[in-house]
């Protein structure tokens, strides 16, 4: 039995499988994490099925067609006050329930990878860590009192900035970020900046009171920082 | 999370929505879908300039109709919006996700509305041979050739449950009935075929050029 549950990810992968035997599946994957970790690895190769059915470009009126449906929504859609509640909801639709399931699988598949991150792929690593802290609904956003953006602090104090037009930090320079309690900087991460929207990773935790800012360093960083700030939080 | 999406929302007004979509273009697919999380609309669209078109083609090899293929990526890219929290973003590629959703949209409406020919396989573009488009990046031509190289060295019994269960859209015992084999047959073929067809492709993987995230 375990085992024929096991060859249905290859169906559920491909969205072959009928109603009962779906249903079925998803239940057993919550309690199965070597089917999460196939299901995960299978979708990357639907995925490249996917990209082997491209061909004519779409309609511009789609994307416009989109952003207009999104527009119309309220938003208490996009960020609910009870996710882990609404993606258990009976009343998702197929979709819905594909998206959490999808969530479910390539989190863990993804944990797993994580573990042979090489210093190589830590700049992603990172990159993706600030992404999930913004992407938390439960996350407090403090605005700044110095520069354009916002801070977001998840519930365990760790912190992504999200930085507007901050450009590109001078050459032979860096950026580089400090969590301030009372008057004593602690070094928190060095970034290289961008125009347009930029979202760092703060590197420690963020308690209540505290301030993150952002100074313009030699490159490689320092141990203390280079005042003014270029940017700096409301106190958390 | 209403001070950030008001920060970006309040990009100055005389940009133009090309240079609206410049700012997100160095970003990460999860980064984007992060900030979709946070009700950034100009990050689904940047999102929706990377993918959609893999995306569109996708539903479109389902659905077999323009119409109804741009409705499903529609209601995929809708389903993204709403949903993007509860994507594990620091651990997944984004694209994958809104690929399954696309997929998932697309066989759901072939499936209602019946609108699946009596023989894909012997459409032209049921048959993995799309026709040529002068228009598409480089990569993605190579990673269209790259995957069809690998379906052509699958048992053809294999391939074609493959290909008729995802790009046709039958379910299995659907399989099982217009193919007169046994459903444990059906299952069996697709779990060593979709194998395979992994193995295959994490070989050519190591030794081509693969574009590792539809970043632009």
């Amino acid at each position: 039995m375990e085992a024929g549950i096991h060859e249905l990810t290859a169906g559920y992968a491909l969205d072959a499988l009928d109603p009962e035997e779906r249903s079925a599946y998803e239940a057993h994957l919550a309690g199965c994490e070597r089917c999460r970790e196939e299901l995960a690895s299978f979708w990357e190769t639907t995925e490249a099925l996917a990209v082997a059915a491209s061909g004519p470009a779409p309609s511009p009126a789609l994307r416009d067609r989109i952003l207009a449906d999104v527009r119309a929504e309220p938003p208490q859609n996009v960020v609910p006050l009870e996710p882990r509640r609404r993606r258990v909801a009976p009343v998702l639709g197929a979709v819905a329930a594909v998206a959490a399931v999808a969530a479910l699988a390539l989190g863990i598949w993804g944990s797993r990878l994580s573990s042979d991150l090489g210093e190589t792929r830590s700049a992603l690593a990172r990159a993706r860590a600030a992404s999930a802290i913004v992407a938390d609904p439960s996350a407090r956003t403090v605005d700044l009192a110095e520069g354009v953006g916002s801070l977001v602090v998840d519930q365990d104090g760790r912190a992504a900035l999200v930085l507007m037009n901050l450009g590109p930090a001078p050459a032979g320079k860096t950026y580089q970020a400090w969590i301030i309690e009372d008057d004593n900087p602690i070094p928190a991460g060095i970034f290289p900046g961008e125009d347009g929207v930029d979202v760092v990773l703060v590197d420690g935790d963020v308690a209540d009171g505290e301030v993150v800012a952002v100074t313009v360093e030699q490159a490689g960083g320092a141990e203390t920082p280079n005042l003014p700030p270029v940017v700096a939080s409301d106190p958390v | 999370m209403e001070a950030l999406a008001s920060t970006l929302l309040a990009l100055p007004e005389s940009q133009d929505r090309f240079a609206m979509r410049r700012h997100h273009a160095h970003l990460s697919d999860e980064a984007l879908v992060a900030l979709v999380a946070r009700g950034d609309e100009d990050a689904l669209g940047e999102l929706y300039d990377r993918v959609g078109r893999i995306a569109y083609g996708l539903a479109l090899r389902v659905l077999r109709d323009e119409r109804h293929a741009e409705d499903a990526v529609q209601e995929a890219f809708l389903q993204v919006w709403r949903s993007a929290a509860t994507f594990r973003a620091e651990r997944a590629k984004a694209s994958t996700w809104i690929l399954t959703l696309v997929h998932r949209r697309a066989v759901d409406l072939v499936r209602r509305e019946e609108r699946r020919q009596a023989d894909p396989l012997t459409d032209d573009s049921a048959a993995g041979v799309a026709p040529e488009q002068t228009d598409e990046a480089a990569w993605l031509r190579f990673e269209r050739e790259r995957v069809q190289t690998a379906l052509k060295q699958l048992p053809d019994v294999q391939r074609e449950a493959l290909e008729l269960a995802y790009y046709g859209g039958f379910s299995q015992s659907e399989l099982a009935e217009r193919l007169g084999v046994p459903l444990g047959t059906i299952k069996s073929r697709m779990f060593a075929g979709l194998s395979r067809l992994r193995e295959l492709l994490d070989d050519s993987t190591q030794e081509g050029s693969w574009k590792p995230e539809f970043t632009s």
